[in-house]
């Protein structure tokens, strides 16, 4: 038997309530994040996961309330929960949380955030800047290993272990056969007899049982679903162009909507002339919405076509007009005024650099958009005092708060109904298309408005991820790293998304540093500075945050300190790795790519490693230098995650964030003219298409004993491991992204 | 009135002919395995066949429409899959899954005049079709096994 599993009351509340024609249990778990000093002037917060078990006629639901963008988190949660209520895999149904169960209202959202700390750092950054910490927490966290929280993925068993009980506590009552003679089997309850009682039909009598706050979990020698390649729960539904997004919601009575606002992001609008678009067909309204329009139509290509007909003055942005000028106020941001933190500061760069030659480098990456592929939308209503609002959202606690002070509605009339999403990638962590919609609902009190951005209008509005540059300098010595001075410029992510949510943002925002401050390399002297540059256009979180940047910036000038100090990239840095899970990741990459083996005319590798969000990731891309350009070839990723929970979403997750990562690096920008963003479409903004994708091998460590998530750590050490190769192969230094400045790929 | 067959079922649409087939498709006929990417021909999202050939739905105002139209959910069910959507399932393509059916309609509709692909005819093929997840390993995977599928059937 598991162990026993008591569960603290003060810590976690644990209920049950009977619900029409069955049972739903609830849990909450709340945890402190990690004491650290940073965060001495922020009050303490709490994050907190609720997943569900619904009981009831139609079987058993298991209520995912973290929304799934593509990650496979359904599947995982369900996996979690389903191993220890005892339930057979193809029985399992998910339930993102609809608003008709009783259960599921705004006071449970607004009780609990309904967010698990599985996976997708920033969800959970997010979530705990709802439960009054900053995002910036979750940088810290991951170094304070040694104190680390009970994981959320125990807790999840939890849940499902107090729910079986529950309903073996029912069984005994019903048939009066005492706890310890009974079992279960895939969703019943055996009697000694060999009979079976269906835990649907238990629900009701469980309804009444206090859930037990002792449970066993299983020993994972007897895990049926966890660790195991478990068929997705959604992809029958994805590969038959049946499973229902946002964007497909059909209702009753619904009308077609598309808005446009000025692409000088909060810019702002003088006046805009609707005459001909008002005049175009299927066109029954024009509404002016904070900072531009929107069209109500039947149809939403017809829709899109009015708003665009549409004349508008708009104002012009406060920031910065063009990306020149944006980048030299980056670059005049390396000074004492705008230092943000020194987190880093081992040795004595200074000294170091009197003794020996200094190399220096200076490199920029630039804005960049999340553009999923789904174009955000929601549909809202607004009808006899109650707002439905259905739509993919990372957040839909603070939708409802802000949805609360748009209409004056009292929260328990608010609905947020989250719908299955076509990737987001940190880009629904806003809601502006989702205000919008509030906004044309109001004055369309009584119809659903299915409000859809074009491509343009969502490319123009994408809260980027920031643009940055680095200064750094370093000495070599014997052969060996010996100093290394990193200086990160970059406007504050955090301070621009929390203040947007009205949230204040004190102190340094270790998403300037993340990924470069924090990594396990001891090398002599060492000093990571950032510098927080004004923030211009709006940004926001991008798959990795901070260190989507900085482990680029990072491993980038190690590399040419490795180089000059004629050291090999991988043994250098095993030699100053202090951090064992970090070493085995290396040693595991190193032996997955055959290090130092010859990769015959023409081939080259290159290799980089990050620690972020707790997980250390070290990929090996072997490329080719053909007569046209750069061919990817392969991709060895090692990656330390403690316990992989399903090999192939595993492996899928870290093949995307892998080619997130260089498709990115490789191709795309944002650039800004007129305070407007260049590239409004696909066409103008590349990422990686099948004929450059690598082969990609997976392997996944579980040395350590926390488990993490995989959703972001691929993505910083994918470029600077191209760059590496590259400059193996040219004898080029790739210092400013995109790379397809520099170099052709093909 | 403009008449198109979609799926098997011929429909009476009353709509300006500029208006593109995936609107025509999702929003005057409720067909939503098809989706909106881009509207420029860049993401392939809205990919359906058209007399059998991969065609993207945003480039075909209605009027210019010559030919049955096949969705998705023309191509085959959960209960009868296409062996195109077999592999997909075998190899757990998706991640959010927004491009798939884009992807799938063009798989489909390659294999169909491609029967033994080279890798880089499947790269070539596939390459007009985008996915912001990076599902393009398994995409490969999947071709590759639904050419066999497609060989032994
Ligand atoms: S929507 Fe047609 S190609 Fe993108
Ligand atoms: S699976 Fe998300 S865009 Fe392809």
């Amino acid at each position: 038997m598991g162990r026993m599993k008591t569960i603290v009351r003060r810590t976690f509340l644990i209920g049950s309530a009977a619900i029409v024609g069955g049972v739903a249990f609830g849990y909450y778990a709340y945890k402190k994040p990690i004491a650290n000093p940073l965060l001495d002037d922020l009050a303490d917060g709490e994050a907190a996961i609720t997943p569900y078990v619904r009981i009831d006629q139609s079987g058993v639901t298991i209520i995912t309330p973290r929304a799934d963008k593509g990650q496979g988190t359904y599947s995982i949660q369900a996996a979690l929960v389903a191993e220890e209520l005892d339930i057979a895999w193809e029985d399992i149904q998910v339930d993102p949380g609809k608003p008709s169960p009783a259960y599921y209202n705004a006071t449970v959202l607004g009780e609990g955030l309904p967010f698990a700390a599985v996976d997708e750092s920033f969800l959970a950054r997010n979530a705990r800047a709802f439960g009054g910490v900053l995002g910036k927490v979750l940088g810290i966290q991951i170094t304070g290993g040694s104190s680390t929280v009970p994981d959320a993925y125990e807790k999840l068993r939890i849940a499902g272990a107090v729910a079986r009980e529950t309903l073996l506590l029912a069984a005994a009552q019903n048939t009066g056969v005492a706890r310890d003679q009974l079992s279960t089997k895939d969703g019943a309850v055996i009697l000694p007899d060999g009979k079976s009682i269906l835990y649907t039909s238990l629900a009701q009598t469980a309804a009444q049982i206090d859930p037990p706050s002792e449970v066993a979990l299983k020993p994972e020698s007897e895990w049926r679903y966890i660790g195991k390649e478990m068929p997705r729960i959604d992809i029958l539904a994805k590969s038959t162009g049946t499973l229902t997004y946002g964007i497909d919601m059909i209702m009753d009575g619904m009308v077609h909507a598309s808005v446009r606002t000025n692409p000088r992001m909060g810019g702002g609008i003088n006046s805009y002339d609707d005459t001909a678009a008002r005049k175009m067909r299927g066109v029954q309204k024009i509404i002016p919405i904070t900072g531009g329009a929107g069209v109500i139509a039947d149809n939403t290509w017809r829709a899109i076509q009015a708003v665009n007909a549409i004349e508008f003055d708009w104002k012009d942005a406060s920031y910065p007009k063009n990306s020149n000028l944006m980048w030299k106020t980056v670059a005049s941001s390396f000074t004492p005024k705008h230092k943000d933190s020194r987190l880093k500061n081992e040795g004595d760069v200074e000294a170091a650099f009197k003794e020996n030659k200094v190399i220096k480098a200076e490199y920029r990456i630039p804005y960049l958009a999340h553009a999923p592929l789904e174009p955000m939308n929601a549909i809202v209503l607004l009808k006899d005092g109650r707002l439905d609002i259905w739509t993919g959202t990372q957040i839909p606690l603070n939708m409802l708060q802000t949805a609360e002070k748009m209409t004056g509605l009292p929260a328990e009339n608010i609905h947020v109904h989250v719908q299955m999403m076509g990737g987001s990638f940190g880009r629904r962590l806003e809601d502006q298309y989702v205000r919008q919609t509030i906004e044309l609902a109001q004055a369309m009190e009584g119809t659903p408005i299915k409000m859809t951005w074009s491509r343009e209008e969502d490319m123009t509005h994408d809260f980027p991820r920031p643009m940055q540059m680095s200064s750094a300098w370093g000495t070599v010595k014997d052969g060996k790293v010996e100093s290394y001075d990193l200086a990160i410029a970059a406007p504050s992510t955090t301070s621009s998304q929390l203040g947007r949510l009205g949230l204040p943002a004190a102190g340094p925002d270790i998403a300037i540093v993340a990924a470069a401050w924090d990594q396990p390399f001891a090398i002599p002297h060492h000093r990571v500075t950032g510098y927080r540059a004004p923030e211009m256009v709006p940004i926001s979180s991008w798959r990795s945050v901070g260190a989507s940047g900085n482990g680029f910036l990072y491993n980038a000038f190690l590399d040419e300190l490795i180089h000059e100090a004629g050291a090999d990239p991988l043994m250098e840095r095993l030699r100053l790795c202090n951090h064992d899970l970090s070493r085995k990741t290396l040693e595991a990459v190193g032996e997955m790519s055959n290090w130092g083996s010859d990769l015959g005319p023409n081939r080259f590798r290159g290799l980089a490693f990050s620690l972020s969000f707790g997980v250390p990731v070290a990929e090996v891309i072997e490329i080719t230098n053909t007569q046209d350009g750069i061919k990817l070839d392969k991709v060895f990723v090692a990656c330390e995650v403690g316990k992989v929970l399903d090999p192939i979403n595993f492996e899928n997750q870290i093949q995307g964030g892998v080619i997130w990562g260089l498709g990115h690096a490789m191709a795309a920008e944002l650039t800004y003219d007129d305070g407007i963003a260049e590239q409004n479409n696909y066409d103008g903004y590349e990422s990686m298409r099948m004929y450059q994708a690598p082969d990609i091998i997976v392997r996944g460590l579980e040395n350590g004993t926390d488990v993490r998530g995989i959703g972001e750590p691929p993505v910083p050490p994918a470029a600077p491991a191209l760059a590496a190769a590259i400059f193996a192969a040219t004898g080029e230094r790739i210092r400013e992204l995109p790379m397809n400045k520099t170099v052709d790929f093909v | 009135m403009t008449k198109i067959t979609v799926n098997g079922t011929a429909y009476d649409i009353d709509v300006e002919p500029e208006m593109p087939l995936l609107w025509v498709l999702r929003d005057e006929l409720n067909i939503t395995g098809p989706k909106y990417g881009c509207g420029i021909a860049q993401c392939g999202a809205c990919t359906v066949h058209i007399d059998g050939v991969a065609t993207k739905s945003c480039q075909v105002p209605i009027g210019d429409l010559e030919g049955d139209v096949t969705t998705i959910e023309g191509l085959g069910t959960p209960d009868a899959l296409h062996a195109v959507q077999e592999a997909w399932v075998e190899h757990q393509v998706a991640q959010c899954g927004y491009c798939q059916s884009g992807q799938i309609m063009a798989a489909a509709s390659f294999l169909a005049e491609t029967p033994n692909p080279t890798d880089a005819d499947i790269d070539e093929a596939m390459s007009s079709n985008l996915c912001r997840c990076g599902t393009y390993p398994r995409i490969r995977a999947a071709v590759k096994a639904a050419a066999v599928k497609l060989e032994g059937a």
